[in-house]
């Protein structure tokens, strides 16, 4: 079982309470790494659509700053697809965000590391790590916030589609994940004979692979090879 | 297991000569692309697709390892499924991994060499028809990034001198892939990668979408992007991104 799928899996067994599974999910990251507090957020081409989850008050402060504000590292993060890490937000935040970073380093934000939640061009959210002092995080660290963020695309992509919130979690969000061509072309594919968009079209292999009983990439070659077509808004047969 | 054909025949390569002509030449048009409006997984497509010609190969890979050191294909000559597969299994076993991890060439393997060495790496290489692959280490001073992978139909072995140039190569896609200069910061070089394995499945995506548009294969889909992209000076990152929101006219990237 590969660390992303431990992290779900403890996510699920845990006693959870009242909390969503977003936040079980910032919680815990922010348990098991060394930083102060995690936020998550919803992300757009628009850019910041809102708060989903946060570890504590400074982490909500933080997303709601750069809800606010426009700027920020979650929203550099999410539009350039790749993480933004400042370990050293005093030194390095002002040129960068002239409102956001006077603002978070007021606020007792000392280091941000930013991670999009992103499957290619399906852009779901931002899980953005802060720290109340200076440094960097190790490349273990990094790793772990890396399967965190693997872990809550899974989440939010499953949230897009109709899983409650606070409910069970979905069978396949616990299959292995697969980063293979074929799965991102046959999305591509998907959404274009279904009319739907990427992220449903991801949806929409994964359950019929779930549904079929077998694996994701034998799946996705049938669609690639044109012996499994998708069609809008009907049965799949 | 050795001897029974005989590798690369001196009229079978290029002479001498030719190849450091064309390899001039192929480093200049590789340079060319490294200017403005670089797109590095189209740049890595056409130095996969330079590796095998200039090293008389059939296939060419470049994978690119993660933050959790697994490894990645970001760019391939041939989009043949059963090509990919050999790309994807060295997440787990390959000479790939083991470039990638001890940072040298692994050169000149042979069928019963790998079959031996990777158990359920090798068997894919005999299944894929090929005879002989090497993994060459992508490095950035002390760290190794990835790796480039070449598979050969028929027996051969790499010279020194064909070492020394698919090392070239692979150095060549390290600076490529960190096109920013200041790469001595960890994290950049950390986001600089992530990014680079993000926009390889944007243009997957892009990719199936044309294919389902226009009803084509998606090797023929993926031609036609790099076709628009280089008729119109964009980044196939662009134009990727622009068939997915459907600010593209599709109809202009017909398939021929």
């Amino acid at each position: 079982m590969d660390r992303v799928q431990r992290i779900l899996r403890d996510l699920e067994s845990a006693d959870r309470g009242s909390s969503t599974l977003p936040e079980a999910l910032c919680a815990a990251c922010a348990a098991a790494l060394p930083v102060t507090g995690v936020g998550l957020a919803l992300m757009s081409k628009r850019g910041p659509e809102g708060l989903v989850a946060a570890s504590d008050g400074l982490a909500k402060t933080m997303e709601d700053l750069q809800f606010d504000l426009g700027e920020g590292p979650c929203v550099d993060a999410s539009s350039g697809g790749r993480p933004v890490l400042h370990p050293e937000l005093r030194e390095t935040g002002g040129p960068r965000w002239p409102a956001f970073a006077p603002a978070a380093l007021q606020a007792g934000i000392e280091a941000v590391f930013a991670f999009p939640l992103q499957v290619g061009a399906i852009r779901l959210g931002v899980l953005d790590l802060y720290r109340d002092v200076p440094g960097t995080l190790s490349p273990q660290v990094f790793r772990d916030a890396l399967a965190f963020s693997d872990a809550a695309t899974r989440v939010l992509l499953y949230l897009q589609g109709q899983m409650p919130v606070d409910g069970a979690l979905h069978p396949d969000l616990l299959l292995p994940q697969h980063d293979r061509p074929e799965v991102h072309q046959a999305t591509g594919m998907i959404a274009v004979q279904a009319a739907v968009g990427l992220a449903e079209a991801l949806l929409l292999l994964r359950a019929r692979a779930f549904s079929d009983g077998r694996g994701i990439v034998a799946v996705a070659r049938d669609v690639v090879s044109g012996n499994l077509r998708f069609h809008p808004d009907s049965e799949q047969k | 297991m050795s001897g029974i054909i005989e590798p690369s025949t001196p009229h079978e390569r290029p002479s001498t000569m030719v190849t450091q002509q064309r390899l001039l030449q192929a480093f200049v048009e590789l340079a060319d692309t490294l200017v403005a409006d670089f797109d590095v997984i189209d740049f890595l497509h056409t130095l996969a697709a330079t590796s095998v010609e200039l090293l008389d190969a059939d296939a060419a890979g470049l994978m690119l390892a993660d933050q959790r050191g697994e490894l990645h294909l970001l760019a391939a000559s041939s989009e043949e499924t059963r090509t990919l597969e050999l790309f994807e299994l060295q997440h787990h076993q390959g000479p790939c991994l083991d470039a990638y991890h001890q940072g040298v060439a692994v050169v000149n393997v042979d069928l019963d060499t790998a079959e031996q060495r990777w158990p359920a790496f090798g068997p894919a290489v005999r299944a894929g028809n090929f005879s002989t692959v090497h993994a060459i280490p992508m490095r950035l001073r002390d760290e190794v990034i990835g790796a480039m992978n070449l598979f050969l139909v028929r027996l051969g072995k790499l010279s020194e001198g064909d070492i020394e140039l698919s090392q070239g190569l692979a150095d060549i896609a390290t600076i490529g892939l960190l096109q920013e200069r200041a790469v001595q910061q960890q994290q950049v070089l950390a986001e600089q990668l992530q990014g680079a394995l993000n926009s390889r499945v944007v243009i997957e995506q892009a990719k199936g979408m044309l294919a389902a548009h226009h009803d084509v294969a998606v090797p023929d889909a993926f031609a036609a992007m790099r076709t628009y992209a280089r008729r119109t000076g964009r980044p196939l990152s662009n134009v990727a991104i622009e068939i997915i929101d459907g600010t593209l006219d599709q109809e202009q990237l017909r398939p021929s």
